[in-house]
């Protein structure tokens, strides 16, 4: 008879569950009806730290911005993986040399396709602008 | 339990054997006087007094203070600590403006409070010309104490506020007066 359970049992977890959801329920129903509210033109603004904002913040800009941000990550990681390098050098001996070698040829190979497509060309204006 | 911990006291209400029952507004400003979020609005010196406030010595957090808001929409205290010129008027004003009620303003020091030393042609004589103020902090700059006392007179209101008073035709002339929609 121990191990015998008749869904009947089960009937105080259903219970709890409602209760647990009913307490939310409320208390998100309570809040809106008891809180006061302000609204208004200047309220609902965007946050500017008290200055009105200007403009659409959904603007297209020069997407310079965004290859400079990507040539900084290439250079990061660049960083990242040649001080271990360095720190080791003697211990990886000249497998860890060819295999930085080629690792900063892949990136040079990435960066001098940068440079020939123009984008550190700042003085350049194209229509893309 | 440690002696020490200090906890805050029930309000008046009716007790029995598993149940407490008491007013709705007494609870409500229980639980917002002992959770407030503070909006530092430092401009001068008196921002650094409350930085010490802040800090582990004084440490308003012992208020339920701890957390600052650097955003008004989730702040419930604006706190204008130091001088106010008044090219920094309007700021101060889209600020409370864009504050989520309810809202309270405590100011602290001279400047906020009436300008100070600062009688001038360039600075705003009390924050009060532009928006609602709750509480008044005296001093040049005041002690972290004085903040700190600042903050309890803000929850003594907080505690006694009435769930209706933001809807009240009161409060309603009291932020036409100021023209604040």
């Amino acid at each position: 008879m121990l191990n015998q359970h008749v869904p009947f049992d089960y009937l105080p977890i259903l219970l709890q569950f409602l209760v647990a959801a009913s307490f939310v329920i409320i208390t998100l129903l309570a809040t809106h009806m008891l809180g006061p509210k302000a609204s208004g033109k200047r309220h609902d603004d965007t946050f500017e730290c008290g200055l009105d904002s200007v403009g659409n913040a959904r603007n297209p800009f020069s997407v310079k911005y965004f290859m400079t941000a990507i040539l900084f990550v290439l250079f990061d990681v660049e960083i990242i993986f040649l001080y271990p390098w360095a720190v080791n050098f003697k211990a990886l001996g000249w497998f860890g040399y060819i295999e930085i070698v080629i690792f900063l040829a892949l990136l040079m190979a990435g960066f001098y396709y940068v440079l020939r497509k123009g984008v550190l060309n700042w003085e350049t204006r194209d229509d893309n602008d | 339990m440690n002696s020490q911990i200090q906890m805050t006291e029930a309000p008046p209400g009716v007790e029995g054997q598993g149940f407490f029952a008491t007013r709705l507004d007494s609870v409500v400003g229980l639980a917002r006087k002992n959770s407030i979020w503070p909006l530092p609005f430092a401009t001068s010196c008196c921002g650094i007094e409350f930085m010490a406030t802040m800090a582990s010595h004084y440490d308003l957090a012992r208020f339920g203070s701890e957390r600052m808001s650097f955003t008004p929409r989730q702040a419930d205290l604006l706190m204008v600590m130091g001088t106010i010129a008044k090219k920094m008027g309007p700021v101060l004003r889209q600020v409370y403006e864009q504050m989520a009620e309810p809202r309270w303003v405590i100011a602290v020091g001279a400047c906020a409070s009436s300008g100070g030393i600062f009688d001038t042609y360039s600075v705003l004589q009390g924050i009060d010309l532009i928006i609602p103020v709750d509480v008044y902090v005296p001093g040049c700059p005041p002690r972290p104490e004085q903040i700190i006392d600042g903050v309890m007179r803000i929850q003594d209101l907080i505690g006694k506020e009435s769930i209706r008073r933001r809807n009240s035709e009161e409060y309603k002339k009291l932020m036409e007066e100021y023209m604040i929609k």
